[in-house]
């Protein structure tokens, strides 16, 4: 492959967390359909939940699942269209140092939540500790 | 991308250092140790982009100890008592028009147009304050109704966290306005777009922090 076809491309150059895809074409009306299409999503994916949140329109102790994966989802897109973290070869740095952010990130929340779980449940309740202090 | 790994014959596709055209030196930088370092503006974000996870494993440890204590009232107001959702949408919005307003600001720079970059900057700047401002508003009546974060282990979580996303969100709008002082004095110099694309990174990530904050806080608060 010759030098100019790898520019030309943009293919073997890393892109900052930030950048526009390479291949998008021309300029700022892509860019600004990226954005556009990204806040469209977003908008719906907020107004989804705040709707659900107060309504009978599901059943109700589904609820907290569903306002979790429509969090989620939400971060997938202000990721996917704001921040442009791709899936390009260009991108594995960015996408790598995401997963590992990620992976502390459920290891943190989901083990203190874990943990002190277990724990409220073996502790003695707190009349008999009030007891054991006199 | 547009190339097709296998039907262009292309030997080594996305740079694994497989195949044949290993070691025959790449002309270009990759980040994996072939061709020499990476260009500065891909350097500077992949740096700020480690600093702004570090930022959200942070959080993280807020939101878990926030989880954690959520249901310690002391016999105090819980969050069902508290929390207004009309005022969590209308903050919701206000950050989220920013992050797109953020975006627009992004492009204008990208075309080095002033204008457009203070229009869109001012605007970030004026839905960023619109959204501290109700915050502020709502932590002062929560105090006012003795709901301060003495009050139970509940109030001093929620004042931490969303607290710690609203001081963040101060911080983002002086830095805005000393990126719109510094084009202002040094136009679009390479180092000035490289600041900018950081800052527009630290936005983002704000508006990320805060899609959770609503759902964990707000949301399931309220349904709870």
């Amino acid at each position: 492959m010759s030098d100019d076809r790898i520019v030309e491309q943009g293919l073997g150059q890393d892109a900052a967390p930030g950048d526009e895809p390479q291949d998008a074409g021309s300029g700022i009306a892509q860019g600004l359909l990226s954005y556009l299409v990204g806040l469209g999503l977003a908008v719906l994916l907020t107004v989804t939940s705040f709707y659900l949140a107060g309504s009978d329109l599901v059943w109700r102790p589904s609820i907290p699942v569903a306002l979790v994966v429509l969090a989620i989802a939400q971060m997938g897109v202000h990721l996917v269209f704001f921040l442009h973290i791709t899936t390009g070869p260009e991108n594995t740095n960015n996408v790598m140092a995401l997963g590992f952010g990620v992976l502390i990130v459920f290891l943190l929340i989901g083990g203190s939540l874990w943990i002190m779980a277990h724990l409220n449940q073996n502790m003695m309740p707190m009349n008999q500790i009030m007891q054991m202090q006199h | 991308m547009t190339a097709v790994p296998f039907s262009t014959g292309e030997a080594d596709p996305y740079r694994r250092g497989q195949g044949p055209g290993h070691g025959q030196g790449h002309g270009h930088a990759v980040g994996r140790g072939d061709g020499g370092p990476a260009p500065k503006r891909v350097v500077v974000g992949y740096g700020f982009w480690i600093f702004l996870l570090s930022d959200i494993v942070m959080f993280s440890a807020f939101f878990a100890s926030y989880a954690v204590l959520a249901g310690q009232t002391a016999g105090g107001p819980s969050g069902h008592d508290l929390f207004d959702q009309r005022n969590a949408a209308v903050e919701t919005a206000c950050l989220l028009a920013s992050s797109f307003t953020c975006g627009m600001a992004s492009l204008a720079c990208e075309v080095k147009n002033r204008l457009w970059f203070y229009a869109a900057m001012a605007v970030t700047c004026g839905l960023g304050l619109a959204f501290l401002g109700l915050e502020a508003n709502e932590f002062v009546s929560f105090i006012v109704r003795g709901a301060g974060p003495t009050r139970s282990a509940f109030l001093s979580a929620f004042f931490t966290l969303v607290g710690c996303h609203g001081l963040h969100v101060s911080a983002g709008i002086l830095w805005l306005l000393t990126m719109m002082a510094q084009v202002f004095a040094k136009g679009f110099r390479a180092d000035i777009e490289r600041r900018i694309l950081c800052f527009a990174l630290f936005w983002h990530a704000l508006d990320i922090i805060w899609v959770a904050l609503f759902t964990v806080v707000y949301l399931l608060g309220a349904a709870a």
